[in-house]
């Protein structure tokens, strides 16, 4: 049986799912699928928080959220990228208003704005503190009215098939059966989220390892910009859960263990009851991180069985406005620490929370490969540069993914029929095998999945880290190579082809240990600090040698080989980034 | 001396096992465990062949319905210690074809999920350039609380009718449409109204309320349910009484 389609996206999360209506809105001929390794609604997408930013308000202007992004990128971003994302931005949210998102409404019933870090001006829309949750329903229940977006849902895709330089299609697993299929296509969309889950602590549900990545890596299309992960200052000690920024945009303190708002030590302004724009703790997520991590180093942050914290102080704004704003805030400190935060301090600390890094694209989100697309998180176009900033995500999703499907069924309308070829057919084959011989049938591994997982966790927290140096990289960089080797030994015990989530994280985990060397490699050659990579050893900014991308590519002997293409700049030079002053 | 707790799992796998059984598991009892981590404990370390689904870890993703000790749980938002002593019983979620383990078949709501036309229709689709759709908060509050449905189907496996009756809509379905009937964006209440009073529709419901006190959201099915029969059965009156032109 052949499984075919004109565009195919691999991913179901809003990313995804905006790129599918944008393909059948545009092009009424073609047919689309979207494979996914859970059902659409169960994406990552869902967990986001805060809100989406986009220009709305009269005192506002693109020109100042374009500044804003920029700079908060550390001058990394592509800055056409930005300009076309912040013209589109407002538009995609409208469209989602018509779509029927349950923004949160002014007393007039205009659409609320919130303030966020590192934004000058009040732009971030909402829908209380569940705005991914409501973002991704609205698009997947507007995605059923179109009965021609086919969907295989719980299919993971394992290998994206190339031919001669041409993406053909994917291999995938149907979870159910356990079934292997190739699906082939025109046009591949990959829209597969981040790669939280290759550190220890993190904001990121268990599905987001990084597949995405891999596939593009594994198939010669460059990733960018890897060593650029986002920490984010509140995410809950245990669990790694988020307590959204917006928490501190409707004017939460961080404080530490004497209480003291200790944000004002660090160049990031001076301390007032209200928050202020790009201010104090409405500063950027990486000056936050990295601030949290001096605090520990002065002794000044609270020990706990899972190290050290702040607390995120809400108390002051009284019930009232915790209900109407964050409820979800109150709901998951209730569930998760115990803890009611009208009364309580929440205990917090900085957690791994995005990748700004990821499958290098332009602004049409076509790879250098042809045939490939990809946007959301798993992308990389640029426009969060060396540091996002909050509420940028969610719009990125639906601008790029809009302009990755229309850019996808332009290729396919235009493309051949691809006849399977034997070379794909041969790709199908040795694929098969790889699952079912040597991981579903394997005999006497030794290494545990879950010891190969926590070892790589471990050493990407203290390798690769807020801070890192030329030799925790290095070190970092040995203790993966032996991980590779170590899980080509992994234990497999499960034979059952039905839903066999063992044979699943074996994959993840594969996937993951590709984009984790990816990560170290990167920041290991970069030799400056920049955004959320900071290098004790290289302590500046270095615009000399690094205003460019870095672009790493996997050769066919499997070694890795790195370029750094200028960063596209068009009407924002580089500067000092200054907030609080 | 950390304290331990039994936890009594479904295992069931349909190419070898002819039935499911229980397999037990001694696990350490933390106080801030909730019972999916006591999975997750599980299979990382005693028995890496259950099968279970889970992802957010923070009880918005949906993934984790399972049956703890005899009632409809998400297990991210369960937690062990209140258990103690043990043992927990874990098993998949009633009413559902069981595909492995603690893993359920939930086709069923995902293929009747676009029969109630989850999303806003008008009579006349605007560009997104006219702005936004007035909408005051009042009017968006009418409509919240049925908008909060993560799809976790505690209630599908808690609805008594839908154990008889698999061809019944179901809680979460009927909410769904509720949502977007009462959202006053919306024009497409009527053409619901078809799906909604059908035999398999808002009528089957013999108004128990399990759905809503299981249900982790607070999103009230039940009330969803009543309120629409009580919409449907006001149509039907008006047109039995009134003349044409005053409905
Ligand atoms: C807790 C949290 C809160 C956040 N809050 C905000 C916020 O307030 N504002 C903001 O702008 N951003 C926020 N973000 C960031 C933002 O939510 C994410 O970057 C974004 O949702 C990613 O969306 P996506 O569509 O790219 O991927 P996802 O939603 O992660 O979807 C990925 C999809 O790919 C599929 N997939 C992956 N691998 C495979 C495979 N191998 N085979 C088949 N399918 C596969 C998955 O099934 C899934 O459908 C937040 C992030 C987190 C973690
Ligand atoms: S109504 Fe409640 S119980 Fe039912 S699926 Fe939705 S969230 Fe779950
Ligand atoms: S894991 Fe997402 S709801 Fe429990």
């Amino acid at each position: 049986m052949t499984l075919s389609h004109d565009v195919l996206i691999v991913g179901g999360g809003g990313a995804g799912l905006r790129a599918a209506i944008a393909v059948v809105e545009d092009d009424p001929r073609l047919t689309v699928a979207i494979v996914s390794k859970v059902y659409p609604m169960r994406s990552h997408t869902v967990s986001a928080e805060g809100g989406a930013a986009a220009v709305i308000r009269p005192d506002d202007s693109l020109d100042e959220h374009a500044y804003d992004t920029i700079s908060g990128g550390d001058w990394l971003c592509a800055q056409d990228a930005v300009e076309v994302f912040v013209k589109e931005a407002p538009e995609e949210l409208l469209r989602l208003e018509h779509w029927g998102c349950p923004w949160s409404r002014e007393p007039d019933g205009r659409v609320a704005v919130r303030p966020f870090g590192g934004m000058k001006r009040m732009r971030t829309w909402f829908a209380a503190d569940k705005t991914g949750f409501h973002l991704l329903h609205t698009l997947f229940q507007t995605s059923l009215r179109y009965e021609r977006i086919a969907r295989y849902d719980e299919w993971y895709v394992t290998k994206l098939l190339v031919d001669d330089g041409r993406v053909a299609g994917v291999v995938a697993v149907e979870l159910m059966s356990g079934r292997i299929e190739a699906i082939t296509a025109k046009a591949v969309i990959l829209c597969t989220g981040g790669c939280g889950q290759i550190y220890p602590f993190t904001t990121n549900a268990a599905i987001k390892t990084g597949d995405g990545m891999g596939l593009a890596y594994r198939a010669g299309a460059p990733l960018k910009d890897m060593e650029f992960v986002q920490y984010h200052p509140t995410g809950l000690p245990f669990t790694g859960i988020l307590i959204t920024e917006a928490a501190r945009a409707e004017g939460g303190w961080l404080i530490n263990k004497d209480g003291y708002r200790y944000l004002q030590d660090y160049d990031l302004g001076t301390p007032s009851p209200t928050p202020v724009l790009r201010s104090m703790e409405l500063g950027p997520r990486d000056r936050l991180s990295q601030a949290f991590v001096k605090e520990v180093e002065k002794g000044r942050t609270v020990d706990t069985p899972y190290g050290p914290i702040v607390h995120l102080d809400l108390r002051h704004l009284r019930e009232t406005v915790i209900d109407a704003r964050l409820p979800f805030v109150r709901e998951l400190c209730r569930s998760y620490e115990n803890i009611d935060p009208v009364r309580e301090l929440i205990p917090v600390r900085p957690v791994v929370h995005y990748m700004m890094g990821g499958v290098h694209t332009d602004i049409y989100g076509a790879t250098p490969l042809e045939g490939l697309f990809a946007a959301g998180e798993v992308a990389c176009v640029s426009i969060n540069g060396a540091n996002r900033l909050g509420s940028n995500s969610l719009p990125e999703l639906l601008v790029f993914g809009a302009r990755a499907g229309v850019a996808a069924a332009s290729f396919a309308s235009g493309a051949q029929d691809l006849a399977i070829r034997p070379a794909v057919r041969a790709q199908v084959e040795d694929e098969r095998r790889r699952l079912e011989r040597d991981l579903l049938q394997r005999d006497g591994g030794k290494e545990p999945i879950s010891a190969i997982r926590e070892e790589m966790r471990a050493t990407m927290e203290e390798g690769a880290g807020i801070y890192r140096s030329g030799s925790s990289l290095a070190k970092a960089a040995d203790r993966l190579r032996v991980l590779q080797e170590r899980f080509r030994s992994v234990r497999l015990e499960d034979r059952s082809r039905t839903f066999n989530t063992e044979l699943l994280a074996a994959l993840e985990l594969s996937f993951m240990l590709d984009v984790a060397e990816t990560i170290v490699h990167c920041a290991l050659l970069r030799e400056e600090s920049r955004g959320a990579h900071q290098r004790v050893d290289f302590p500046a900014r270095d615009d000399h040698r690094f205003l460019a991308n870095s672009l790493v590519y996997r050769d066919a002997d499997g070694s890795r080989r790195v370029e750094y293409p200028p960063v596209t700049i068009t009407r924002w030079p580089p500067g000092e980034r200054v907030y609080g002053r | 001396m950390v304290d331990r707790i039994i936890l009594r799992v479904t295992r069931y796998r349909p190419e070898s096992d002819t039935e499911p059984m229980t397999q037990e598991h001694e696990i350490p009892l933390r106080k801030d465990w909730s019972v999916l981590d006591g999975l997750n404990h599980i299979k990382d370390h005693l028995d890496g062949t259950l099968s279970y689904r889970w992802s957010c870890r923070m009880g918005v993703c949906g993934s984790c319905g399972m049956t703890v000790n005899g009632e409809p749980k998400l297990t991210c938002a369960t937690f062990l210690g209140d258990y103690a002593p043990g043992p927990v019983r874990v098993e998949p979620l009633s009413n559902f074809p069981v595909v492995r383990d603690l893993v359920v078949d939930i086709g069923d709501f995902m293929r009747k999920l676009p029969r109630v036309k989850p999303w806003l229709i008008r009579s006349e689709q605007e560009p997104p350039a006219v702005g936004e759709y007035p909408q005051l908060p009042a009017e968006r509050e009418e409509y919240e609380q049925f908008s909060m449905c993560i799809n976790c189907m505690l209630c599908y496996a808690a609805c008594p009718v839908y154990a008889l009756d698999q061809e019944f809509l179901g809680p979460a379905a009927i909410a769904l449409a509720q949502r977007y009937n009462l959202d006053s964006r919306d024009q497409g209440a009527s053409e619901r109204m078809d799906v909604l009073s059908e035999a398999d529709g808002i009528w089957a419901c013999t108004f128990v309320g399990e759905c809503s006190a299981v249900c982790p959201k607070d999103v009230d099915p039940a009330g969803a349910i009543q309120r629409y029969k009580f919409t449907a059965a006001m149509d039907s009156l008006k047109a039995l009484l009134l003349p044409r032109g005053a409905r």
